[in-house]
């Protein structure tokens, strides 16, 4: 079933035009890579879906679960089920990851007509996630991403990937900033959570993730539009050639 | 529409509706002639019974508050105060002595309901103990001297503290019957020549509290004071004297609201603290007067003058403050360390919003050998308000080894506020060591955009990241008030949010 149709989708950024009609289908259980060179509007794409302010959306749809999603403020996205894996997770300073963390699956649960979940019940929880993710208790008490390495910064976004159980994660450049082993313990808590309900859609530049994350489908995308799409071995062959053979069918 | 933009227009539809406590009980009462003269002073101190030297005392204070003229060099900009056209005495009616609760207007005390204050608690004194298992053990007493305009209507707990041998009593009442107290400490820290408002409450104060901790107690509870201002056109000016004999502990909490009005109204209360060799005080305020509507009509003028003296050695004085409301605030809580090895501390969160003017800081003068201070403050500023840090961190040529650390960080939500930080430091001996260290920030949009991502609203996210800005403040609150100011915080901030 399709969890996510973006239909001729276009995009304003101060009277720029990034995204101009782009169309992609993600059904439920499927991993997808979205692949291109810097400024061919991957990232845009991305915080299109999530709801970050200061994008226009000049024409096109984006069904999520047969939805609207652009009718829906960010917060409701988040709750229906959209994660935004960010590439540079920001820093909040006095708020403990613990207490956003808590703060913020409550704001969710709130808002699908769900109960808070009491202290006990959410603590286990999170401990069983950590654990999994080699994520240190200290490191819950610290303010959020305050003083985090890159890798800790990355397996806290996948920690709350966990926790808020979203049918629709995006993972922007997720590679960025992180040596081969933080990639690996990075990628493999990502794995973890792949299941037939739940699509993931990768977004990167290098080939390298995809070895840890493999996709299903993987999608070329050159000035603002999707301009090849087709299986795991797409992405050797980007890796072997490069992105300039698309700059033209662009 | 950008999420910080978005906080911005909701900050500017901030209407007088957000006031929780806006609302004005109707009650009759007794009001002083309109204006100041000597005739007015006279009238106060007849009204409280006071006896003749207090009366002298007020008279020197006004004869001196004649000749003195209003300090200008704040950044607070308000059209100059017509002194003669306010009360400065209003008490509810009946007038008479109250000796128990049911004694006490039911207005008066449905006020304090709506306000969350328990004063109900004194009946815990009548025997009126809770069951077994109904006491949250967690829950700790807390005595409270309630003042509504001018005098005070209630102090809850006053047997159980007096068992301690804490005296904790409305300052009128002090006055007739603790004089040798009152005579010794009234003015010795705040003298009535002090400045021009605070000289004016030394004539004119009518109520406020006093506590006297004797050698070696630490209090057995919190002690906290409500002040509400209801009457119209009437001036606020209350006294508060804390004493902390040898080797005592107080920790004391005022809490101040106002009825909505279109009219400003004045505020200007003295607190003066004593501590004594090896005793501690620790002072915290939430303040919460009527800030005025969100064109800048009405709202308090909080013209307040604290002070600590650290008189003996190895004693400690603590201010904690959480400013939210008023129209304009000019309040510098200091502490005179003049005992050696003593240390004073000053915590301060203050946030403005609408057209609301700030200016408060510290004083920390080190008099006395081996002081030391510091300094936390947390400015926020929103909507059109200005907000200014002001501070004096100043070691006499005696004090060797004085210490001092300050930091003052502030944010800016929104275009069309300011923040600005104005410290003064002076070091007359060469041992003296202060650091400074100041941040201003702006509310990132990156960072709302990430919290709203998670799930929490606009409101929920500015509100997240604000009381996580102001952490180590809230820190030093006591336990139950910081939950409350933490309320309070998202409260005058996020405007739509109620």
């Amino acid at each position: 079933m399709a969890l996510l149709e973006v239909k001729d989708l276009k995009v304003r950024v101060e009277e720029r035009e990034i995204l101009h009609g782009l169309t992609l289908t993600v059904n439920e259980g499927e991993i997808h890579a979205i692949m291109g060179p810097n400024g061919s509007g991957k990232s845009t794409l991305s915080h299109v879906i999530a709801g970050k302010p200061g994008y226009e959306v000049t024409d096109g749809q984006i069904l999520f679960k047969g939805e609207d999603l652009l009718e829906m403020a960010p917060e409701e996205r988040a709750a229906k089920g959209v994660f935004l894996a960010f590439q540079y997770p920001v820093e909040i300073p006095g708020v403990t990851t613990m207490n956003f963390l808590r703060t913020a699956l409550n704001a969710q649960r709130k808002a699908r007509g769900e109960t808070e979940l009491m202290v006990p019940d959410f603590l286990k929880k999170v401990r069983e996630v950590s654990k999994s993710l080699n994520i240190p208790q200290d490191m819950l008490k610290r303010g959020v991403n305050v003083g985090f390495s890159g890798g800790e910064k990355k397996r806290n976004e996948v920690l709350q990937m966990a926790l808020f159980e979203p049918s629709l994660c995006i993972l922007d450049e997720m590679d960025s900033g992180l040596d081969i082993d933080a990639l690996r313990i990075a990628a493999d808590g990502v794995n973890a959570l792949h299941s037939p309900k739940r699509a993931m859609v990768v977004i990167t530049h290098y080939q390298r993730l995809l070895n840890y994350i493999v996709p299903d489908i993987v999608h070329v995308m050159s000035k603002g539009r999707v301009v090849k799409s087709g299986g795991k071995e797409l992405a050797l062959e980007l890796e072997a050639s490069g992105y300039a053979q698309f700059e033209d069918a662009a | 529409m950008p999420a910080v933009q978005e906080t911005v227009e909701r900050v500017k539809r901030i209407d007088v509706d957000q006031y929780r406590y806006g609302f004005e009980t109707l009650i009759e009462s007794e009001k002083a002639p309109r204006g100041l003269s000597e005739e007015t002073v006279k009238f106060i101190s007849e009204k409280k019974n006071e006896p003749a030297w207090m009366l002298q005392w007020r008279l020197e204070a006004y004869r001196r508050w004649l000749t003195m003229t209003e300090p200008t060099w704040a950044r607070v900009d308000y059209p100059k105060i017509d002194f003669q056209d306010l009360y400065y005495y209003a008490a509810p009616k009946p007038k008479k002595t109250i000796n128990s609760l049911d004694e006490i207007d039911p207005e008066i005390l449905k006020t304090y309901e709506k306000l969350g204050i328990p004063l109900r608690e004194v009946a815990m004194l009548e025997g009126v103990e809770p069951k077994p298992g109904e006491e949250d053990p967690n829950r700790r007493k807390i005595a409270v001297d309630a003042v509504f305009d001018s005098v005070s209507v209630a102090t809850t707990f006053k047997a159980e503290l007096m068992k301690a041998g804490v005296i904790f009593m409305p300052i009128s009442e002090a006055i007739r019957e603790h004089p040798e107290l009152v005579q010794k400490y009234l003015g010795s820290v705040v003298p009535t020549s002090d400045n021009f408002y605070a000289t004016l409450n030394s004539a004119v104060f009518s109520d406020g509290s006093f506590v006297y901790v004797p050698p070696g107690v630490r209090c057995p509870m919190e002690l906290s004071t409500y002040f509400r201002i209801n009457e119209r056109n009437t001036g606020q000016f209350e006294r508060t004297l804390i004493i902390a004999d040898k080797g005592s502990y107080v920790s004391y909490l005022e809490g101040c609201t106002a009825p909505q009005r279109d009219e400003n109204q004045l505020h200007a209360a003295v607190v003066e603290l004593v501590a004594h060799d090896d005793a501690e005080i620790k002072y915290s305020t939430v303040q919460n007067w009527y800030p005025g509507n969100s064109e800048g009509k009405g709202g308090i003028y909080n013209f307040v003058t604290k002070r600590g003296d650290c008189r003996g050695d190895r004693s400690k004085i603590s201010w904690t403050q959480v400013e939210t409301g008023s129209a304009i605030t000019w309040k510098y809580p200091s502490c005179i360390l003049r005992g050696d090895n003593s240390s004073g501390e000053f915590y301060s969160i203050a946030i403005s919003n609408g057209y609301q003017q700030v200016d408060s800081g510290t004083k920390m003068i080190h008099l006395g050998k081996n002081t030391s201070s510091r300094i936390i403050s947390k400015g926020i500023a929103a909507g059109k308000s200005q907000n200014t840090y002001r501070g004096l961190v100043t070691a006499h040529r005696k004090a060797t080894g004085a210490r001092n650390f300050t930091a003052c960080d502030s944010l800016l939500i929104g275009d069309k506020c300011g923040a600005h930080t104005v410290p003064y430091i002076e070091a007359k001996n060469s041992s003296a060591t202060f650091e400074h260290e100041a941040t201003t920030s702006k509310i990132s949009e990156d960072v709302l955009f990430y919290c709203i991502q998670r799930g929490l609203s606009q409101e929920e996210a500015v509100g997240l990241v604000v009381n996580g800005f102001v952490k180590d403040v809230l820190q030093q609150l006591p336990m139950e008030f910081a939950v409350e100011a933490q309320k309070l915080i998202s409260i005058s901030l996020e405007g739509s949010v109620g």
